[in-house]
């Protein structure tokens, strides 16, 4: 039995047809083809799968495809605009915040909530909340430190400015 | 080296050598645009769900797939027999070790597919192929299949009991191998010379490696030209082709094509010939079908090699001052059901002859006895077996220490190999080119304010906390490998590297290399080594890996080699670039060869005021019109296979500090500081990277994961990231890394040791004896991994001294506990 969702991904509207057990990871990976979002685990423990739901992260394994019905999702891939990468993305980069990328997109998401949602981030708050997210490769020193930097350019509000020269290459 | 003369000092060149130039591959993977092999769509793919053995050890009595196979959407399901009438062969062991007696080690087959016995939880039983991934599933609970239970063992020392279950027919009393190395006599001789012997039982805990991204295979079989392509997240292609063609499929391998593009990260566990591998091959072609499988996370849990898993007795003869006279090891390393493809070198030749470590010990002698047991099969992970030998030689020289009142960096100073010794023959055969371990030592007692313990485990006490500070000198037989000493030791497998520089007209420049990036930036760094070395824009710069249709040859990443090897044969095919360049640029010039000189990208005559650069050096390789053609082909494309002459020795000291919680068990990290070894570094940015990485590794498995098999039912009872503790962002602090490079390794020309494992190495040892050290001043003096808050609170009960409580007005400042030691970050 297919249900039918509809829903706004990256500022497209989508519709599709979804069996009732069809997660939001699943969907986004196999239905829309957008595989940027990884799956890292079976019991949502890794947050690899996390993407904005109307602005907050949630692990898109948690969910099924049908609950995101007339939502507005934000993926990895609709990150960047205008060419240029999101002040947190520009972070990862500069501070090597990723290794073999596979935790990033993930990461990533978790982390544009963070700096949009809170102030006076230092490194023990980070450090908590960034728990739900698994990294096996960095050892984190590198994602806090890129974190800080991007919450500092929320703080000082010049998100735009700073990061101009970072102009994509794909 | 030879023609690559060059003035300039290491790190000058922009994006060159010694710069932490921003990797080339993070905006793909910051932009959801990464390549992985999940990620792959083949059109008219079908899906592969693995049946697994719910049973430890059992016969299969029958096996009835007829309901499954009629299913909704099924393809085929595949089973041992069919396996056994297609006349295909078992997955093989790249090492074989030798008895004591000279004899070779055991090797019962291991299949895909289990025939008529399952010898652990997760071995595979059938192959479901179908239209989804659902209707794989569905079909799966729809075949029957009867066991008939029988008794399993889950531990080391368990399976060499007299009586313990039989887990090989052809492996009696379980044992894959009696392995010895060192002079007993000799060893045997200190020991009795002794003036204290200190005594030692630890266990390296079994953990399991949990590259973020699952193994996942996707296979295509091409029935026009008999031809298989194999899409596989895998460390090292060419090895899995190789074995994948000669053991298993039995067909020449220019049939198959390994391909592995981006893979999320490996830690070794990606490096070995999996089951799934063979099994979606085999699929491919029986069903005329390109096929896809990716491990669930539980999965990943019972069919990923296991890691470590030794339970080791230790013994250190030293004289009165502390000088290390004799070291004795006795280990039983726990092979799992099979042979996994590097599984018998792991606990022997990678970890046994490390154990002089950074010490003059004089007489060393290890045994190692490799046993079968009913659980999933063990093989390499980060350090891979350097951990182990590095773990028994720390935790004895501070048990030692503390038995004879001496201090543990004072000890450890008196023993260690003086630089001026190198370089230094150990007597279990490693040769150190080069190191100079008192420095590192001492930068790292220096940074981590080893003098000023004593006050701070007064404040801890004050504030009722247990505060212990641990060291670990650590160094490690890398850039592997020698193909020769590979041979000698009973390796099936060469240990050189392949490196192409091929320029292209216009003048840029692609790399071919048979090492793997999994996280490690190659990408960036070997691009850096083609600009400093050739003076080519880095831009200009492109790699090729993980593709055996585009790449010579490779022995992939594993073991810290791809800059000590994988680099110096990019080194050495430019040195070969340069020489054909600069006869072009000589007939061009109209000047002698020896009388070009090349710097910087520019080939000049000495002279004359006559220059061309490298690029226009390569656009008139391709249109040769004014060019040597009686002396020599057209083309600027060289390659190099680079063999390399020794290890290399990475070596550096790590320090930990903590906190301990009596009230509650828990271990707070306080500060990691590290100095380190790796020769010359090529990138610090990536360097620190992995050394941080490392680190996490290492103090995941001191503080947190651990495997645990019922040993009754021989069920793994941490099967998901719900029951076994993977290190997050908040049980870390930030690391304190250093390094210094005023040794650099003498006998590759990039003058690198490598640094991947480094961390993994030293970092659980200093955790414990942080642990030990903490636990020491209450009278606890034993703990094995991991020291988890239970654990820990349950060991301080036997305390022999009273335990701390915060004073009262130390708790009223105890409130910022949970800062982490960030101010002294890199
Ligand atoms: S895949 Fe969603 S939390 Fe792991
Ligand atoms: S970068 Fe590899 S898991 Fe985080």
């Amino acid at each position: 039995m297919a249900n039918k969702v509809s829903l706004t991904v990256n500022g497209r509207s989508v519709q599709r047809e979804v069996e009732p057990r069809t997660l939001l990871a699943t969907f986004l990976r196999e239905h829309l083809g957008m595989t940027g979002t990884h799956i890292g685990c079976d019991t949502s423990q890794c947050g690899c799968c996390t993407v904005l739901v109307d602005g907050d992260a949630v692990k898109s394994c948690t969910m099924f495809a049908f609950q995101a019905n007339g939502t507005s999702i934000t993926t990895i891939e609709g990150l960047a605009s205008d060419g240029r990468m999101h002040p947190v993305q520009a972070a990862f980069q500069e501070h090597h915040g990723l290794q073999c990328g596979f935790c990033t997109s993930g990461m990533v998401m978790s982390i544009v909530e963070l700096v949009e949602k809170y102030d006076g981030l230092d490194e023990a708050s980070v450090r908590e909340l960034l728990d739900g997210n698994i990294c096996r490769c960095t050892g984190y020193h590198n994602i806090v430190k890129a974190t800080l930097a991007a919450a500092d350019v929320y703080r000082s509000g010049s998100a735009a400015a700073t990061h101009t020269d970072t102009l994509l290459r794909s | 080296m030879g023609t690559m003369t060059s003035k300039r000092e290491s790190g000058t060149v922009p994006n060159g050598i010694g710069r932490s130039v921003k990797r080339t591959e993070d905006a793909r993977f910051l932009l959801g645009k990464g390549r992985y092999t999940d990620d792959l769509r083949i059109p008219g793919q079908a899906y592969i769900y693995v049946v697994r053995s719910p049973h430890a050890h059992a016969n299969i009595t029958s096996l009835d797939a007829s309901e499954a196979k009629s299913a909704s959407g099924v393809v085929d399901v595949l089973i041992g027999s069919d396996y056994l009438d297609d006349g295909l062969g078992t997955l093989p062991c790249i090492w074989q070790v030798r008895n004591k007696n000279g004899s070779v080690m055991a090797e019962p087959a291991r299949y895909p597919v289990a025939v008529d016995r399952v010898r652990y939880v997760g071995d595979a039983v059938a192959v479901v192929i179908a239209e989804t991934l659902d209707q794989a599933k569905d079909a799966a609970d729809l075949i029957v299949v009867e066991y008939e239970p029988l008794a399993a063992v889950v531990a080391g020392p368990d399976a060499i009991m007299p009586q313990a279950p039989i887990v090989h027919n052809d492996a009696p009393g379980n044992l894959c191998f009696d392995w010895e190395i060192g002079n007993r006599a000799a060893t045997e001789d200190a020991f009795s010379r002794a003036h204290h012997i200190t005594r030692l039982d630890v266990i390296n805990s079994r953990i399991v490696p949990n590259p973020m991204e699952p193994r996942s295979v996707v296979a295509i079989y091409d029935d026009i030209a008999d031809e298989y392509t194999l899409h596989t997240s895998t460390q090292n292609p060419h090895l899995v082709r190789s074995l994948l063609c000669k053991s298993v499929l039995r067909i020449p391998e220019h049939k198959v094509r390994v391909v592995s593009a981006d893979v999320g990260g490996g830690f070794g566990v990606k490096c070995h010939l999996y089951p799934e591998e063979v099994l979606l091959t085999w699929a491919a072609r029986r069903c005329g079908r390109p096929v896809r499988w990716t491990a669930d996370r539980s999965e990943t849990f019972l069919s990923d090699a296991h890691a470590r898993d030794h339970v080791t007795h230790g013994e250190l003869a030293l004289d009165s001052d502390g000088t290390f006279l004799g070291l004795r090891v006795s280990t039983v390393a726990n092979l799992g059901a099979y042979l996994s493809t590097w599984s018998a070198s792991i606990p022997t030749y990678a970890s046994a002859p490390n154990l002089a470590g950074q010490y003059t010990t004089p007489a060393i002698y290890a045994e190692v006895k490799g046993v079968f047991t009913n659980t999933v099969p063990v093989d390499a992970y980060r350090g891979a077996g350097r951990p182990e030998a590095n773990y028994i030689v720390e935790r004895l020289i501070d048990a030692a220490a503390r038995e004879m009142g001496l201090d543990r960096v004072e000890i450890r100073r008196r023993n260690l190999v003086p630089s001026a010794a190198m370089p230094y023959a150990t007597p279990l055969g490693p040769v150190y080119d080069s190191g100079d371990f008192r420095k590192c030592l001492d930068m790292a007692a220096g940074n981590a304010d080893y003098e000023g313990l004593a006050e701070r485990k007064q404040d801890a006490l004050r504030r009722g906390k247990l505060l212990g500070l641990g060291v670990s000198c650590y160094i490690e037989a890398c850039g592997v490998s020698p193909s020769r000493a590979n041979g000698i030791s009973g390796g099936r497998i060469g240990g050189f590297e392949m490196a192409e520089i091929r320029f292209n007209p216009d003048g840029s420049a692609t790399v071919f290399s048979g090492t793997h990036s999994h996280g490690q930036g190659h990408e960036t760094v070997f691009a850096q080594i083609v600009t400093d070395k050739l003076g080519v824009p880095f831009e200009s710069v492109m790699l090729v890996q993980g593709d055996t249709a585009r790449i010579a040859f490779g022995h992939g990443t594993v073991g810290s080699r791809s800059a000590a090897v994988g680099g110096s044969a990019i080194v050495v095919a430019g040195e070969r670039i340069v020489a054909k360049g600069k006869r072009i640029a000589a007939h061009i010039m109209e000047v002698d060869v020896e009388d070009v000189h090349f710097e910087d990208g520019e080939f000049r005559s000495r002279g004359t005021n006559k220059v061309m650069t490298i690029a226009e050096i390569a656009h008139a390789a391709y249109l040769p019109i004014n060019y040597p053609l009686d002396q020599m082909d057209p083309g600027l494309d060289e390659i190099c296979f680079y063999d390399p002459t020794n290890f290399t020795f990475p070596n550096g000291t790590q320090i930990c500090e903590l906190e301990i919680d009596p009230q509650t068990g828990h271990v707070e990290l306080k500060r990691f500081v590290v100095a380190d070894d790796f020769g010359r570094i090529l990138n610090p940015m990536i360097v620190h990277g992995q050394v941080h990485g490392g680190i996490a590794q290492g103090v995941g498995q001191a503080l947190l994961e651990t495997v645990v098999y019922d040993a009754d039912s021989g069920q793994l009872l941490t099967g998901s990231f719900m029951d076994y503790a993977m290190p997050r962002s908040c049980d870390l602090p930030s690391f304190e890394v250093s390094y210094h490079e005023d040794s650099p390794c003498t006998h590759n020309p990039l003058g690198v040791k490598g640094c991947g494992e480094a961390g993994t190495i030293g970092a659980a040892t200093a955790v414990m004896n942080a642990v030990l050290d903490a636990m020491s001043s209450v009278g606890v003096d034993h703990m094995d991994m991991p020291a988890s808050p239970s654990r820990v609170w349950r060991a301080l009960r036997a305390a022999t001294s009273k335990l701390p409580r915060p004073t009262a007005s130390a708790s009223a400042t105890a409130g910022n506990g949970n800062q982490v030691g960030n101010a002294h970050g890199e």
